[in-house]
């Protein structure tokens, strides 16, 4: 499987230095945090840039993908590609149902005045 | 090991996809729950499982360089960090409870204020830290049994694919936590 053909390099700074970079990136994606961009959807896709840079260096260096067969880097960003084909259908939907088939999802609940404790059905009701 | 890792992207993938698209469609009620998370504490455990990656790589390299002792010590330490993590995780929960933040119908909304769809803001939350701190729960077990196997002499630099295998494992688990973390926290 992954394992053992791989380490060509014997020495551990390379782990050591990319532990540094990792460290100093979520400094700089909580720093980010504090930052307003101009709107909450930039801050959230900066800070998922930053994020997908941490996971490939986590991937290529922590989990050897580097120097690994190709055939496991291939299975790993199929995941990912799957995980942007359920995202982005989603994504379409959420958009456009509503033009096909108003079902008031994004409309807001009033104020639960008199409805205490009990109040999980947040999104469900609200559609009929 | 990889194809697993794959399924195992995809079962928080589902998550990940419901937690943004309902951020779409409840903006106010996200950025009200986020203001119940301790950014801190969230970072702090951040450090946590990036040291402990760190240091089980470093278990790895030394077991496939048959250095015994170090294995077993950074494997140690990759342990220490995966507690504190939990103990954390322990406080930030316990925090909660108290709060009435609880998933589901023990959701007390009275207890915080605010949009009622933060119900569903921390049902996500619960959802997704708590199948995570169940895949730290299953790390450690793993990594003390490595640990336990290292430390009889069992892995040298010919056979080490047990430590290889929970490796990768275990950088999965900081991996996700490495998106979780600016989702739940951060975003403001």
């Amino acid at each position: 499987m992954s394992e053992q053909a791989h380490h060509t390099s014997h020495s551990p700074l390379p782990y050591l230095l990319t532990l540094i970079a990792l460290l100093f990136l979520t400094g700089i994606t909580v720093g980010a945090a504090y930052v307003d961009f101009g709107s909450s959807t930039v801050n959230i896709i900066i800070a998922m840039l930053i994020a997908t840079f941490k996971a490939s260096l986590v991937a290529l260096v922590f989990m050897h993908l580097r120097h690994d067969k190709p055939l496991n880097s291939i299975i790993f960003l199929s995941s990912l590609i799957f995980l942007g084909i359920l995202l982005g259908f989603c994504m379409i939907d959420l958009g456009s149902r509503e033009r096909v088939y108003p079902t008031g999802l994004r409309k807001v609940d009033p104020p639960p005045t008199a409805a205490p404790a009990a109040a999980p059905p947040a999104a469900a009701p609200a559609a009929h | 090991m990889w194809l697993f890792l794959a399924t195992e992207i995809l079962m928080f993938g589902g998550l990940f996809v419901g937690f943004g698209l309902m951020q779409g469609v409840y903006p106010e009620a996200w950025v009200a729950g986020h203001h119940h998370l301790d950014r801190v504490l969230g970072a702090v455990n951040t450090v946590f499982l990036l040291c402990s990656s760190f240091t089980m790589v470093m278990a790895v390299h030394y077991a496939s360089t048959d250095q015994k002792s170090k294995t077993v010590m950074n494997l140690g330490l990759t342990l220490g960090f995966a507690f504190a993590f939990l103990v954390v995780k322990y406080f930030e929960y316990s925090h909660k409870f108290h709060d009435g933040l609880l998933p589901g119908r023990y959701f007390n909304l009275a207890g915080i204020g605010g949009p009622p769809q933060q119900a569903m803001f921390f049902g996500f939350y619960f959802a997704m830290t708590g199948i995570h701190g169940f895949h730290v729960l299953i790390g450690i077990a793993l990594i003390a049994w490595i640990m336990i196997r290292a430390n009889r002499g069992d892995f040298s630099s010919a056979y080490y694919t047990p430590v290889d295998l929970v490796g990768l494992y275990w950088h999965l688990v900081d991996l996700i936590w490495i998106y979780l973390f600016p989702l739940l926290y951060l975003v403001s």
